[in-house]
Order: C-alpha cells, then structure tokens, then sequence
C-alpha cells in the first residue's frame, strides 16, 4: 500500500481510538476534578456498560438498530445507578479521603470484574451494529460505523461541555471543583454533587463502551486497556481539564493510530509512556492543568 | 490515617494462652476427625486425584470452561465404566489465570498442598512453558492438551507429556502440501506474538518452501490486542493466501475488521481454527468467511461420515451438531481442541493400569508406562482419530482435518494422514533421569 492510503487509514483508526478515549478518559478527569479521587476501577464502569450493552441488544429482538439504541440509553443509566450506589456505600464512607479511595476503588475493580466473570462468563459477545455500511475507499474498505463513532463522540463531547460551562449544574459542578468548603457555605450540597459526579463520569465511560463494543466486543477484561489509556490521556491533559482531556485523547489516539501503523503498536505505548514521564517531570500539572493553589 | 481500632497495634495481638491452646485443640480435632485418615488407611480405595489446570480467567477463559466440560464427561464415563484399576478418578481444579507465573504456582500447590497423582490439562503454550519446570522439580507427572511444540522439541523436562493433541509442528507439516496445492504460493502469516504464533512462525516457511510456496510476509500481533485494522496494511498486495491463527478474546474482531478491510476482493485464506473457536461462525460481520478454509483438529459440526465413537464423544460432552452446547445454540464449543482432554484422561488410564499405579510413590512408574505406548486406536477412548504416539519426545501424532465454510457451516474437505506429520525427533525425554 502507498504512503497516501496508508497515512489517510492510520488517522482513521487514530480518530476511532482518539474518540472513545476521549469520552472514557473525561469521566476520569471530571471525577478527579471535582471529588479529588483517583477512580480506578473507572476501567470496570466502561466494561460494565459494554456488557449491559450485550444484555440489552440480545434481549431485545428485531432490526439491531433498535436494541443499540436501547443499549446506548439503559446501559449507561445502569452503569451510573452502579457507580452513585458505589459511592453512597463507600467512597462517601471513607470521607473521600485520597489514600483510601484508591484502595477501595481497586477492591471495586476486582469485585466488579468477577461479578461480570461469574454472571456474564469469560466468553467476548459480539454486539450487531446498528448498521452495517462499508465505505469503499480505492484502496481498502473500511467500517463506516466507526465513522459514526467518532461523530457520536464529538457530539457528546460537546454536550459535555455545554453541561459544564452553560448550565446551573455545571456551575455548581466547577464551584465544587473550585473550592469545595465556600461551596459549602454557599448551601451547595457537596455530597449530592459528588454522588453525581461519580455516577456521570462512570456513564460517559459506559457510552464509550456502548459505541466501541459493535467493533470489539464485550469481555470481562476490556477494561484494562482504557483504564490505562484515561490515565496517561489525564496525566498529559492535566487533571480535572476537559479542553486538555480531549487534546491529549486526541494526540494519543492519533500518535497510537500512526506509530502502530507505521512501526509497531509497542512503539506506540512506549512513546505515550514516555510522554507521560516527561510531562510529570516538566509539567506536573499537565499541559492545561492549573498548578495546585 | 489513624488506627482507631489498634489493627497494628503490636501490644494488643500478642497470642493469650487461651487462643493458643483453642488453637491447638481445633488443629487436633481436624486431625482426628474422620475424613483426614480416611485414605491413608485405604490407599487402594481411594480416589484418584488428577489436579486440573484450568484457564477459568484470563484470555484463555473460554477454552477453560469447555476444556472443563469435556474433562468431566470423560472422568463421569471412566467412572461409570468402572474407574481407573477399579478406582474411581476425581478432578481437583484450580484456576491458572492463563498466567504462567500463576500456572507455576498450581503446579506446586498441585503437588504439595491437594498432593494429586498428577497434574492435567493445560492450554496456552506460555503457561505450559512457565509451569513445566514445577512439574519437573516436584517430580509430577504433566499431561498438557496444548497444541504447541514445546513439549516435543524436547526442551522442557521428563515428566511432561503430550499424548491427547497434535503439536503445531505436525499440524502444519501435514498440511502445506494442500496449501501450497490448492490455496496458492505466496503466503502472508497473521499470528500471536508469544510461543505458541513463534510455533507458526518457525515451521511454516521451510514447510512451504518444501512444496514450492513462499512466506511472503509475516505479521506478528500481541495477544492482548483489540483492534487489528492497523496491522492490515503490512499484508503485501501480491499476496495469494493469509494464513491467520489468531488467539484470545478479539479473534472475533480480528476476523471482522479483516472482512472490513478487504470486502469480497480478498486473497485465500487459511485460517486456524484457533481464530474462532468458541466463536459462532454465522456471527454478524463474518460472512466474507464463506469459501475460506481452516484447520479443525475435530470437526466442529457434525459431519455426514461421523463415527459412532465421535456421535458417542458428542453425545457425552453435551455438543449439538453445529458444535454448540446442547440447548443454548450460541454457546460455542472449542471443539477443535477440546477432544484432547478426552483423549488424554483415556492415555492417564492406560498408562495408569499398565504401570500398576498405586499412589504418588509410583509416579516414575507411571513415566515409563506412558513412554512405553506406541498407538491409540481410533474409537470410543480416541473419537478424533487413530493415533500413535513417540515415548522418546512425548507427544503423539494424528490426522488434521481441512473443512471449507460452506452454507454457514464448516464441511471437512480433507484429512490428513498421520505418516503426513512425522518429522525427526529432535531429542530423546527418556535418557533424563526420572
């Protein structure tokens, strides 16, 4: 294959990747701007709503469109009732204080992975795309579905964005974020935000899933990887920023896409590695983050 | 934080002679208590204990469960048939996590903790290469169903063996001929990026070369990988066949965005079955699959000339005639491999009952026994085939079978003979000291 092709499909696949992390990794960073904690079972909410995804379109007969869409609309509900009962139960026990957060988190982690183990089995299901277009291009095919993934996400993504910056609960959202003490005193009821925040960010990541899981499909362990990825994407957008979350789920799906293609995908995790040990090093607040006040 | 509760506070858990002797006297009761003496007093009634290696988690998930069905319906049948040397057989499973440091681990709690007379049963080729060497060590016999080179290349240790399931080796041997004649020259390899692909990346080249075929290209991909459309642009555009074995819970996707990628203007394709076992071949998105060939060590479904041995295997395991497990049609079996636990547990009997085995002190014993077998003949202990087997490398050899997608289902087209996949030993097992 020419370099043209080659390049123009490397952005392709970098797009798809760039897209679904962009989503997953702003749940993490929305729940560490806000609530202070590092949320690692976030991997397991995306997983968790890949896998209601597949409950949900098979229980649901008839055209495949139908049931990903009912998919797209009850996985993430779930996976958010899952996440503000998490919260309820035991982050809001432990005080939100950082060092036990992370440790409960991990518990969720395993606790959640092994109910899917137990309940859904080890075997990857396939979900049916809503549709199913091939765009011809002269060279190669490729799905336009994916396509679509990447436009559902801009979408979101804005959505998202307009939530935060243009409404009430979005001000009541950075206000807490600001400083969560005089958000306090000004009768914001912080505990009610947090328990919000926890359930959204764990449904931006189930709808990640919902639109990724028609292309890979639902298994008990797909959560490692974007776990993974969010963190190197929020570490090198800085924490709590959405503006730096997107740029830097953009340049790494994007680098991931090209290097993979053109060297080898090990390569690519060794950069974005590398990256994310040279911005701690030179920029710990990350490349839009705010230093600590 | 602080400890409100005193948890590592030293002065307030240091043993009271009262816990020490409630201790000491529960440990006695459990000592005493009726099941713990039962089989030292009657050691040629007991159960036959074979510790099972399973990949319950991890990537190999899927083989693991069915790898446990199939091994329990063999060990209900031996039961039912009477047991092995009149004893019954009882299966001790423990998961492996399909991790090698972890299989490790199995094998010694295997060997020192349940004491089993042998350990059984494992698939992944990484994990079989990480535990070999425990079973070495607590002296265990090691009756893998793997499928890869390993245990025949003879550079693991004595008390590993091989005798349910062909090596790659001789899989791929066997089978170049009918590539090479019928698919087309120049071949692009996909494989996994770990011992079992490097089988496939070793001995299909010079296999090919020997028909007058090429390895054009070869595309290594890690096992964890999801998403596969970025590797497709390595595959040279002269290619004539993809010759894919992929592993692990994205074959699905692998096959999908393959089909993507090429539509219907695509080369041949060969394919192992290993890229969709446990996979419903109708899925959506694999219909570019039709007229495309794999490997199937067993068929997956039911062919028109089954033996009464294989409809009996089938009817055992709980498999339909589209190699789905009996009532649920999209609970995919991994027929191709999974006869091999079968088969295996029948070679445990009869090496058993040929070295008079009796309990762990026999365990070099059951080694010679099982290095003195020469062949297996095809029937209700080997459905898959006739077999024989080399006691110097440990493994056996038998048929392959080559089945076309037709129809949405798999046909076998060809069948391979045993003398196809011989090759020279490249070791001798037996003149390591037991």
């Amino acid at each position: 294959m020419h370099f043209g092709p080659h390049l123009l499909l490397a952005v392709l696949e970098g797009l798809v990747t760039s897209a679904v992390l962009a989503l997953t990794a702003l749940g993490l960073s929305l729940v560490f701007g806000v609530m202070r904690i590092v949320n690692v079972a976030h991997g397991e909410f995306f997983m968790l709503g890949a896998v209601l995804a597949w409950a949900i379109s098979t229980a649901i007969s008839g055209h495949p469109a139908i049931g990903f869409v009912a998919a797209l609309v009850i996985a993430p509900l779930l996976v958010g009732l899952v996440a503000f009962l998490a919260e309820w139960l035991v982050l809001r026990r432990l005080n939100y204080n950082p060092e036990s957060t992370i440790v409960a988190t991990i518990g969720m982690l395993y606790i959640i992975q092994q109910l899917a183990l137990t309940f859904y089995g080890p075997e990857a299901r396939p979900v049916e795309p809503p549709f199913s277009y091939r765009i011809l291009l002269p060279w190669f095919g490729y799905s336009g579905y994916k396509l679509s993934v990447v436009a559902a996400s801009t979408v979101l993504l804005v959505i998202t964005w307009l939530v935060l910056t243009r409404t009430k609960i979005g001000l009541i959202m950075r206000a807490t974020q600001y400083d969560r003490e005089t958000a306090q005193a000004f009768g914001i009821p912080v505990e009610r935000v947090y328990a919000g925040v926890f359930a959204i960010g764990a449904m931006l990541a189930a709808i990640a899933a919902v639109l990724i899981v028609p292309i890979s499909q639902a298994h008990y362990l797909m959560g490692q990887d974007p776990l993974l990825l969010s963190f190197i994407v929020v570490i090198i957008g800085g924490l709590g920023s959405l503006r730096g979350t997107v740029v830097a789920a953009v340049l790494i799906g994007l680098s991931d896409g090209i290097i993979s293609m053109f060297f080898s995908p090990t390569l690519a995790k060794i950069i974005a590695t590398l990256v994310v040990a040279m911005v701690l090093v030179f920029r710990p607040q990350g490349l839009f983050g705010t230093a600590p006040r | 934080m602080a400890d409100k509760n005193g948890f590592f506070d030293l002065s307030k858990t240091t043993l009271s002679r009262r816990t020490a002797l409630k201790g000491i006297a529960a440990g006695a009761g459990l000592a005493l208590a009726p099941g713990f003496v039962r089989y030292s007093q009657a050691q040629s009634s007991a159960p036959i204990r074979i510790g099972f290696q399973s990949h319950r988690t991890g990537i190999g998930a899927a083989y693991g469960r069915w790898y446990e069905k199939t091994s329990a319906a063999a060990v209900k049948a031996i039961n039912d048939a009477g047991g092995i040397s009149g004893r019954k057989v009882e299966l001790v499973i423990e998961d492996d996590g399909t991790d090698p440091a972890r299989g490790a681990e199995v094998v010694n709690k295997f060997a020192k903790q349940h004491k089993t007379d042998i350990v059984f049963g494992t698939l992944f080729s990484h994990v079989v290469i990480g535990s070999a060497p425990a079973a070495g060590e607590n002296k265990i016999p090691y009756f893998v169903v793997s499928e890869g080179h390993h245990v025949a290349s003879t550079k693991l240790n004595r008390y590993v063996f091989q005798p349910g399931i062909t090596d790659v080796k001789s899989q791929i041997q066997s089978m170049a001929p009918w590539i090479a004649a019928n698919a087309g020259k120049k071949v692009t390899q996909i494989f996994p990026d770990f011992a079992f692909g490097y089988d496939h990346r070793d001995y299909l080249p010079p296999a090919l070369k020997a028909q007058g075929a090429d390895v054009i290209a070869q595309i290594a991909i890690p096992p964890t990988e999801s998403s596969f459309t970025k590797y497709f642009p390595q595959i040279p555009a002269e290619t004539e066949v993809i010759y894919h074995v992929m592993v692990g819970p994205a074959v699905l996707t692998f096959v999908k965005e393959l089909g993507e990628f090429y539509g219907s203007q695509r080369p041949q394709l060969f394919g192992f079955m290993d890229s969709l076992e446990a996979v419903d071949i109708n899925s959506p998105g694999l219909e570019f699959l039709d007229g495309s060939h794999f490997w199937e060590g067993s068929p997956r479904y039911a062919q028109p000339d089954d033996s009464a041995a294989q409809k009996a295997y089938r009817a055992a395991v709980g498999i339909d005639d589209n190699g789905a497990a009996v009532g649920d049609p999209k609970d995919i079996s991994t027929a191709s491999h999974m006869f091999g636990c079968w088969e295996t547990l029948y070679v445990v009997k009869k090496a058993m009952e040929d070295a008079g085995y009796k309990g762990p002190e026999d365990r070099a014993k059951l080694v010679e026994a099982t290095e003195a077998l020469k062949e297996f003949a095809e029937g209700p202990e080997h459905p898959q085939g006739p077999k024989t087997f080399n006691g110097k490398i440990h493994q056996c050899f038998g048929i392959q079978n080559i089945s076309k997608v037709e129809g949405g289902k798999l046909k076998v087209v060809h069948k391979t003979k045993i003398e196809d996949g011989l090759y020279e030993p490249e070791g001798d097992y037996t003149t390591q000291a037991l």
